[in-house]
């Protein structure tokens, strides 16, 4: 998943750094992750894991690093299994 | 027989109201010279309202932004700049509260705010971003224990008249545009030159003329948060909601005038329905929806103030964007109706109705953040948003 979330971020970060560059804990807001650019992250994540955010998840500390991400999208799939 | 001596009501709504006094004395004159509403300013210093947000064991009297924005309505019934720039002063002060509490230099400074009643200006655009407070291109340089920083400001809120000005700035020379912090600088820190005249439509007295701005600190005083934080959790809401309780005070006092106008016509002729009566109702219903839409917006804010994530999500932003909006667009067609009822007094400068600076003052609303930016960010954030679809949530 770490990988994958790093490819989208790649392709629609927009961001001034190469990905390979920044660690897993990095502040992306502080690296250069537009708020435009972080929902286009979040479109590409829903399209690539079949899956939609919860409002509640539709937050800047969701979004703050690549780990935050992997939590965010792994505790929506789960969700999804216990459903 | 009284023998008690006669004290002045202290009550939050009693102050503004003095204070509205002596705004409304010279709201004309300012508006006309498009000169700083001295006046004003300085009674809000001597009722003490100016540090009434920072916390009382701060120095301050700890009041709600529901309070501050009840305040800037009854100030811009008076004179609309005069509650801009006690707005745009609390704007910032709530930085300092949400984000400073915990460091020692900004809780020094909150009470020195509350003890000589400072007037904090802002500095949040510069030559280049295109008007996105989000984005520097100016950065601060850290250099040991002191910070240096130069701006080409094109606006600074009454910049020659603040006592210390909040500032943003990259977060240092390689970081990019949007990795900002906010510092704070006294009077006695920076210079300012001026580059730009504020010669405006409206809103004349708040003198945001543009400067290049070059200050040196102690580094202790940026703010010990990222700007982006600063900016989502407490400048939004409060910039959105404080504007639009003064446009709101715009329109009301707009309304006022029409009613007195055809109350004095209903007078003179008994008996008979005087023209633009219905079209009060019909005001009167535009306000009421005006009033809920910022109280709505208050109500929220303040619930969302125990709760960081959702200060941050995408929901509260919305909801904040739309609260601008709709008080920004609605309050035209108001003054506008007052405008036809009162006619030619109220086109007429000098007259108890007249309208003009109301109008000019209005038309402010649309543009400080443009309401096109303004839905430009709220359309991103529904690709992933889902409205509210229910009334109780």
């Amino acid at each position: 998943m770490n990988e994958t979330i790093r490819t989208l971020l790649a392709k629609l970060g927009g961001l001034p750094v190469a990905v390979d560059t920044i660690t897993d804990s990095a502040d992306l807001y502080a690296v250069g992750l537009s708020s435009f650019a972080s929902v286009q992250l979040m479109l590409g994540l829903e399209e690539t894991f079949d899956m939609e955010f919860p409002d509640h998840l539709l937050n800047r500390k969701s979004f703050a690093s690549i780990s935050a991400i992997e939590t965010t999208v792994q505790s929506i799939l789960e969700d999804r299994k216990v459903a | 027989m009284d023998l008690s001596t006669k004290v002045a009501d202290q009550s939050l709504k009693a102050r503004a109201t003095r204070v509205a006094a002596i705004a409304a004395a010279y709201a004309d004159e300012v508006d006309k010279a498009g000169r700083f509403p001295a006046e004003a300013i300085d009674a809000l210093k001597s009722e003490r309202l100016m540090g009434i947000q920072i916390p009382v064991d701060c120095g301050g009297e700890g009041r709600s932004t529901s309070e501050i924005a009840e305040l800037c309505t009854i100030i811009a019934q008076a004179c609309a700049a005069s509650a801009m720039i006690f707005a745009m002063h609390q704007i910032k002060v709530s930085s300092l509260v949400s984000h400073g509490v915990d460091a020692g230099w900004h809780r020094t400074f909150m009470q020195k705010i509350c003890n000589e009643q400072l007037l904090l200006g802002s500095a949040t655009t510069e030559g280049g971003i295109g008007g996105n407070l989000r984005n520097s291109i100016c950065a601060i340089e850290v250099d040991g224990d002191r910070c240096r920083l130069e701006k080409d400001a094109t606006v600074i809120s009454y910049g020659k008249h603040a006592d210390a000005i909040l500032i943003t700035s990259r977060s240092h020379k390689d970081a990019p545009p949007t990795d900002q912090v906010m510092t704070a600088f006294l009077k006695d820190q920076y210079t300012l030159e001026q580059t730009h005249v504020w010669d405006t439509l409206g809103m004349r007295g708040t003198c945001s003329d543009g400067f290049l701005f070059k200050g040196e600190a102690p580094a202790e005083q940026i703010l010990p948060k990222p700007f982006a934080e600063i900016a989502a959790q407490s400048m939004l809401a409060s910039s959105h909601l404080l504007w639009s309780a003064l446009w709101y005070g715009i329109a009301v006092d707009a309304f006022t005038k029409a009613q007195t106008f055809v109350r004095a016509a209903a007078r003179k002729a008994p008996g008979t329905t005087p023209p633009g009566l219905v079209q009060l109702a019909e005001m009167s219903s535009q306000l009421q929806v005006i009033r809920s839409n910022i109280k709505a917006g208050l109500g929220n804010y303040e619930q969302a103030l125990s709760d960081p994530d959702r200060l941050s999500s995408m929901g509260f932003a919305v909801a904040m964007n739309n609260v601008k909006i709709a008080s920004s667009e609605m309050i035209l067609p108001v003054i506008h109706q007052a405008l036809r009822i009162c006619g030619i007094m109220g086109y007429k400068n000098g007259t108890p109705f007249s309208l003009g600076r109301h109008l000019r003052d209005a038309h402010s609303a649309e543009l400080m953040i443009s309401n096109d930016r303004i839905l430009g960010n709220t359309s991103t954030m529904l690709l992933v948003h889902k409205q509210e679809t229910g009334l109780l949530g």
